[in-house]
């Protein structure tokens, strides 16, 4: 059975929650990526992995993050916030 | 009462007949704390030769990925009012053309929820405000949008195009670079905001050769305007720029790159052929020489500026692109798409598309985005071409 958009975007959830335990911070392409890897013969591709993270996004579930580069994080309180 | 700071090293950047930075600080902190307190700061970095300032992380706007780069002190007791100095990067309107109306909008909100000190306009072709606190991002986004403006481009995703003024106040123009422009902001606006790529992707769209946006020299996609047939001359108007003082032999035959033009003391002579389109015999004499009526642009892919590797500048993608028809437009934007998932699918983290490019060689990625390599595809004009150029069979028998 084809995969939704929220099972794809909980699938990126928990990856972005495993991988923030050990202190790894994932790419939007990275994410995509494991997705299209996990779910690809049910018909997941780019198009909807991108949908994926925008729910994500729009959830609050998740937010941008940049550190030389841009990645996906759970929302945490920076460290040099300053508040 | 806000604390007043001593200092000499900034005044030094106040004398000269230059524009002064420093000055404008100062203007705005007699109204505002924020740009006070960047004073003592910047003093502080002059005299330590040192920065203190964190940059990047997790700020920005609910929903976007780009658009607010994070800044905080590693001296918030020191100077509070400067603990966070959040920048904020709005999309410019196409060729930088704004009412005087918008501007006042623009800095009425800037001066009610940040330090009032702009940058018009950074490097990146963005309105810069410079400086604010975490909790105005979503107050000064909801202005913004009201005011119909929205935020630009940040981290790693594609960042906001920027053209010349284009046909809107140049001759030279030789396609539509402010609609173009637009076309592509409104076309790729979750790419805008949502960064998805390996690292940042620029689009420059210059109206002809001599590239006021220097595309060539910091976009990933550079599209220059250029024209096919002959540069239309008026030789009346060449002899009269003779007589008025310019020294044409020199100052416009032996400049030209491409050795391309003769000069009798009488006639100016142009082997088209040879012409690089390079803009600088047009642009001595403006009256006398002018682009061909063929026009439409270049495509070149790949520059960028030192930050994690070397500089880059673009090469030749696609020759000519009658880029203000619509139908090519598409197809255009279907090849970016295409190179964006090649660059997507094997890029490394913070690598732009020409180090890409370099590390896979142009002619394998050619190959995966599905382009025939042809001999304009060079580095240099006049120069060998990097694509190594296979026989088939039929030539390799014919060779034999």
């Amino acid at each position: 059975m084809a995969k939704t958009i929220e099972e794809i975007a909980d699938f990126m959830f928990k990856q972005v929650s495993e991988a923030q335990e050990v202190s790894k911070k994932l790419k939007p392409g990275d994410l995509t990526k494991l997705a299209i890897k996990a779910f690809g013969d049910e018909g997941v591709d780019k198009k909807m992995g991108k949908m994926a993270i925008k729910e994500l996004v729009l959830s609050g579930k998740c937010v941008y993050t940049y550190f030389g580069g841009s990645f996906l994080e759970l929302p945490h309180r920076e460290g040099a916030a300053n508040d | 009462m806000p604390k007043e700071y001593k200092t000499p090293m900034l005044d030094e950047l106040e004398k000269g007949p230059w524009p002064s930075f420093v000055k404008e600080i100062k203007l705005a902190a007699k109204k505002n704390v924020m740009s006070n307190d960047l004073l003592g700061l910047l003093e502080r970095s002059y005299n330590e030769r040192l920065g203190h300032w964190k940059h990047g992380g997790i700020v920005g706007v609910f929903g976007y990925g780009g658009g607010v780069i994070g800044r905080y002190t590693d001296l918030p007791e020191e100077y509070p009012e400067i603990s966070h100095f959040h920048t904020l990067r709005i999309n410019q309107p196409s060729g930088w053309f704004y009412t005087t109306e918008a501007l006042r909008t623009l800095c009425d909100i800037w001066d009610r929820h940040g330090s009032g000190l702009t940058n018009m306009h950074g490097s990146t072709g963005d309105i810069i405000f410079l400086g604010t606190k975490t909790d105005e991002l979503e107050p000064i986004f909801k202005e913004l949008t009201e005011a119909g403006f929205d935020l630009g481009g940040s981290g790693s995703d594609m960042r906001t195009p920027s053209c010349c003024v284009g046909p809107g106040r140049c001759e030279w123009a030789c396609y539509d670079t402010l609609q173009r422009c637009y076309d592509i902001t409104m076309k790729y606006q979750d790419e805008l905001h949502r960064p998805a790529f390996p690292y940042k992707w620029k689009f420059k769209f210059s109206g002809c050769p001599n590239d006021c946006v220097a595309a060539i020299a910091r976009a990933d996609i550079s599209i220059i305007g250029t024209w096919k047939d002959d540069i239309k001359m008026d030789q009346a108007e060449v002899k009269k720029y003779a007589e008025n003082g310019v020294d044409i032999f020199n100052d416009v035959v032996l400049n030209c790159p491409a050795k391309c033009m003769k000069y009798d003391g009488d006639k100016l002579e142009i082997n088209n052929n040879d012409c690089r389109r390079c803009m600088h015999c047009i642009n001595v004499m403006p009256k006398a020489l002018r682009p061909g009526d063929d026009k439409g642009a270049i495509v070149l892919i790949g520059a960028k500026a030192p930050i994690v590797e070397g500089a880059l500048l673009s090469s030749v993608l696609i020759p000519f692109l009658n880029i203000d028809d619509d139908e090519e437009f598409e197809d255009f934007c279907d090849l970016v798409e295409e190179m964006q998932d090649v660059w997507c699918e094997e890029g490394k983290n913070r690598e732009r598309v020409g180090e890409f490019i370099q590390r896979v060689g142009m002619g394998n990625f050619l190959e995966a985005v599905g382009v025939e390599p042809i001999p304009e595809m060079i580095a240099y004009p006049r120069d060998n071409p990097y694509i190594f150029f296979e026989m088939d069979e039929d030539e390799e028998e014919e060779e034999e």
